[in-house]
């Protein structure tokens, strides 16, 4: 059983928000992901942009694809309903979510091969529809489920842990977000608490398809061959335990810098990535010009944080369909059944 | 001898796929319908757009036999390339109309059929200058030649005319003269009627004549489907189509234009799946439409579906495969990859409506089967039931029926303290409770998923829950049996051994081949199933005869197959009548067929009465 309950406590002095929830009202279950990971720390962030904003946690809804980034749903907002889909197939599962319930907040969680390879076109697809969501991409530039394969958004010329070099170019989901039509494109850094939590928040604000792009390092890279802390040396010679969590007990990777300047971050593989923070003077109402920000930053061997493009005016799905304002799943027979009368009438036209 | 029939016969018209045959060839079947005489067309046409040659058959059938017949007494042979062919299809004693601008050589006619010739190029040539008018009009003329060929009463075509162009009124005289034309030539130059020929009746009745997916898509509006989300595929398109159109005009609101529904066109079928299966997942009817490649590419999702219980609903609308295979011709061959979709022990519901009737009433009902089931379900409709128009019942509503949400957890039930465990078989039917996202803020949610998991939805890789869940899932697939449409028993007039299975749209087909195998002596009961899983009727209906056929439009027998693996029969006890080269089947095969394979049955019992 890997299921995990977490033990209720509450201390006194435990802030509230404006729902009177405490920050444990935002939790879930206690995570299995390798100790150090990134994508724990942006479920925090997750848990706690919906904390500050005052969401009630039942009525968000989490979907997310397959792999260790589409776990994480268990481990934040264990009131809200949440499915874990197929692989690279979230996209397609939100939107039809979406469409029965527009009241809902939709949160989707993904990670770069559930929606750069296997479902790059379903991710393509729910941002040029304008689904209403908040989309984010927790990217480790591997594969980490299943144990550290290149993605689509690896770099070309970097070394897998096996010491194999990636010969294709990646894909950079901001600039695809861009291209498709997203009203809010965003990219941060999981150890970048006050970038990413604020984005959070904007992006569950904003109407239409809010995607952020979020670096998270992998921590599973450390697990070479001969290492009796590998994931399989534990695995073999310790089943009873979390194997993953045992792994490294690293401290996750975190980042504090201003907007406008870099910094470097080391990552567990010893590999290192620079991080541009967009200055204060950046225009995000300009489509065009945020594509070629973008372009030059990553010409420069930087990568670029914060809020990339928004656009305030947005649409979104329902707006488009000019669906009811009621959710569909609320609508009863009356709304939906057009009854005996215009059966004979149809069947009269019909003869 | 030229055959000589009075409503009953068939007439095909050969042409070439985007002439504007198609409108001009239906008002020719139309107006035969508004005599009183039960008619059975059918669409036989290209996977292309423009050039190929098309055929629109039309059994005239005072008889109300609505299954192919197979066989064409009059040929409308208005396609040079296919000339050989369609000469060669018209049975002896047989009628051949054809446009006689230019020579035809004697070697390329028969002498055992009569053969009309009118020379419709020369005659639009001089009566039109534009070209589209002339192809058009052509058409028309045709229509109205044959109407005093064969005794069709002239002013219900003009009727049926002036109803296609209501609202477009100018269009109504020069249809009325060009129809005149040809009317008035038939009328001059040959001697009308020939053998073949219509008389009034009362035998339509208050049928409708409609296509199976109009009337599906229609199903799914008084089903409750809120969202639709698919992909076009041949013959599924229209389906979908059908629901947009019904939509439109019945489910958005008159005042604000807010509609009460939403349709996506996904990118592909795994993306329209997907949108059904979250919606559903959220308390919304979904459903898409596809044919057998769109339902190969679904595998995962259904899989996803049912493990993790979430209602669908699935309007296969079955072409010929394998792979792309005939696209544009009729199988019933999607019945094994439907009934067992997705990796890992699974089975599905399936339905199978025999007429747009019955796609109309199943269509509604699976939106309940698969609320009540939480499962996804499959209307297994097919190119010949979905993309011809059939005269069937008229589709019936009672206002009182309510949707059957299956069961749903609500806020007050939660807040009233009832245990919700997700997968909990409370009671003991295999079906758990569920609840809608965002139903309470503290109790009934749970997490969705397609790992295994424990009955309060815990991620769990241990066997036993995971066994525990299996096994409620066959005890939801026992619940089922009652819950699908029963099978419905044609008792033969004699006690016979002899049984007979079928579904689909083979049912007109089989209809008449049972009394025609009766006329022959051969007499035989026949069960059309109409849902799966089958409930005990079929196996005991199974048990109670010596030999049973299993007819279906597919190679391999999946119905039998289907039928050998769930409820343990001996094999050779089914035997397989196929028909599968795409064309619907027909009366005349499946007599053929029985006929032959009966006789060998029947010896045994002859030599007892012998000795
Ligand atoms: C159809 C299918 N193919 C392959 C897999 C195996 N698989 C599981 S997770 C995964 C990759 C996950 O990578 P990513 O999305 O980057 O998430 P991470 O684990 O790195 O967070 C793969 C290939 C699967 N579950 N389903
Ligand atoms: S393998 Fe990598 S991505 Fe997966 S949990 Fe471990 S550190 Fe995180």
């Amino acid at each position: 059983m890997t299921y995990l309950a977490k033990p209720k406590f509450h201390h006194p002095a435990i802030e509230l928000n404006d729902l009177g929830f405490t920050h444990r009202d935002y939790e879930g279950a206690i995570s299995t992901l390798c100790a150090g990971c990134g994508h724990d720390s942006i479920s925090s962030a997750i848990m706690r942009a919906c904390f500050e904003l005052s969401l009630p946690p039942h009525r968000i809804a989490k979907l997310s694809g397959i792999g260790c980034s589409s776990k994480t749903p268990t481990y934040f907002l264990g009131q809200s309903h949440g499915f874990n889909s197929v692989h690279g197939r979230m996209p397609s599962v939100l939107t039809g979510a979406n469409l029965a319930n527009r009241d809902l907040i939709y949160l989707g969680v993904s990670g770069d091969g559930d929606s750069a390879s296997i479902g790059f076109g379903q991710f393509a697809h729910a941002i040029r529809r304008a689904v209403n969501m908040v989309y984010i991409v927790e990217n480790n530039g591997v594969y980490g489920l299943t144990k550290g394969q290149f993605s689509a958004t690896s770099d070309r010329g970097s070394k897998s842990k096996k010491g194999v070099m990636n010969a294709d170019s990646p894909i950079d989901l901001v600039t695809i977000a861009l291209q498709l039509g997203a009203t809010f494109v965003a990219r941060s850094f999981s150890g970048d608490k006050d970038q990413l939590v604020p984005l959070i928040k904007a992006a569950l604000e904003h109407k239409g398809a809010a995607f952020i792009d979020c670096i998270s390092p992998c921590v599973a890279f450390n697990n070479h061959e001969g290492s009796t802390k590998s994931f399989d040396y534990v695995r073999a010679h310790n089943a009873a335990l979390n194997s993953l969590d045992f792994i490294t007990g690293r401290a996750p990777i975190t980042a504090d810098y201003a907007e406008g300047t870099t910094q470097d971050i080391a990552l567990h593989d010893g590999s290192t990535i620079r991080l541009r923070k967009l200055s204060l003077d950046y225009d995000v109402s300009d489509r065009g010009a945020a594509l070629n920000h973008l372009y030059q930053v990553h010409a420069s061997g930087e990568i670029a944080t914060g809020l990339i493009y928004l656009e305030d005016d947005s649409s979104d799905l329902h707006e488009r369909l000019n669906t009811d304002e009621r959710p569909l799943n609320a609508l009863a027979e009356a709304d939906l059944i057009p009854g005996a009368a215009a059966l004979a009438r149809i069947n009269a036209g019909l003869r | 001898m030229p055959i000589e029939s009075v409503n009953d016969f068939v007439v095909r018209f050969a042409n070439v796929n985007g002439s504007g045959s198609a409108s001009a060839n239906q008002l020719f079947a139309r107006a035969i319908m508004r005599m009183g005489v039960p008619i059975a067309p059918r669409n036989i046409f290209p996977s292309n757009i423009q050039g190929l040659p098309t055929w629109y058959e039309v059994r005239v059938t005072e008889a109300d036999h609505l299954g192919a017949r197979g066989g064409t007494d009059l040929m409308v042979a208005m396609n040079p390339q296919t000339w050989d062919k369609d000469v060669a299809a018209i049975e002896p004693g047989g009628y051949l109309f054809y446009d006689s601008s230019r020579p035809i050589p004697a070697s390329k006619l028969r002498t055992d059929v009569s053969v009309i010739g009118m020379p419709l190029t020369d005659i639009v040539n001089r009566e039109y200058s534009d070209p589209r008018q002339r192809q058009l009009f052509k058409n028309i003329i045709y229509v109205g030649a044959l109407a005093a060929l064969l005794d069709i009463e002239i002013g219900v075509v003009e009727t049926l005319i002036g109803e296609q162009f209501k609202g477009k009124d100018k269009l109504i005289a020069p249809n009325h003269r060009a129809l005149h034309i040809g009317f008035d030539y038939a009328k001059a130059n040959f001697a009308c009627p020939i053998g073949l020929r219509v008389r009034r009746a009362d035998k339509v009745g208050d049928r409708i004549f409609v296509e199976g997916n109009a009337a599906a898509g229609l199903g799914a509006v008084y089903g409750g489907a809120t969202v639709c989300a698919w992909y076009p595929i041949t013959p599924s398109t229209s389906l979908a189509e059908a629901f947009e159109r019904y939509c439109v005009r019945l489910r958005t609101d008159p005042d604000t234009g807010k509609r009460r529904y939403a349709i996506v066109q996904a990118e592909d079928e795994l993306a329209s799946i997907g949108m059904v299966v979250g919606a559903a997942w959220n308390g919304a009817r979904a459903f898409t439409a596809t044919s057998g490649p769109g339902i190969s590419l679904m595998q995962e999702f259904l899989g996803l579906a049912y493990f993790a219980e979430i209602p669908a609903v699935l309007f296969d609308v079955q072409r010929g495969g394998p792979s792309t295979g005939m696209p544009t011709r009729t199988q019933q061959s999607d019945i094994l990859i439907c009934a067992y979709a997705a990796h890992g022990d699974t089975k599905h519901v399936l339905l199978f409506p025999r007429d747009p009737h019955e796609a109309f009433t199943f269509g509604a009902q699976a939106f309940d089967l698969a609320d009540r089931l939480q499962t996804p379900i499959f209307v297994m409709l097919d190119l010949d039931i979905g993309m011809n128009q059939h005269l069937c019942a008229p589709f019936a509503w009672d206002d009182a029926r309510l949707l059957d949400r299956g069961k749903v957890m609500t806020h007050d039930e939660l807040e009233a303290g009832r245990d919700f465990g997700r997968y909990l078989d409370v009671d003991g039917d295999g079906i758990p409770y569920r609840t809608y996202p965002g139903t309470h803020p503290s109790r009934g949610s749970f997490f969705t998923r397609g790992s295994t998991r424990d009955r309060y939805a815990r991620y769990t890789e241990e066997g036993a829950p995971y066994v525990d869940n299996m096994e409620r899932l066959l005890r939801k697939f026992e619940t089922a049996k009652a819950l699908v449409p029963p099978p419905l028993l044609d008792k033969a007039a004699q006690p016979t051994r002899i049984g007979v299975i079928h579904y689909g749209s083979t049912g007109p087909a089989m209809d008449e081949a049972v009394r025609l195998l009766g006329a022959d002596g051969v007499h035989v009961d026949a069960l059309r199933v109409r849902g799966f899983p089958f409930s005990h009727a079929v196996t005991d209906f199974i048990a109670d005869h010596e030999q049973v056929f299993v007819v279906e439009q597919n190679r391999d027998g999946q119905l039998r197959t289907l039928l050998l693996a769930e409820c343990g029969i001996d094999p050779a006890q089914l035997v397989a009548v196929l028909h599968y080269d795409g064309t619907p089947i027909t009366a005349r095969f499946i007599r053929r067929e029985i006929a032959a394979k009966a006789s060998v049955i029947r010896t045994p019992a002859r030599r007892e009465v012998l000795s």
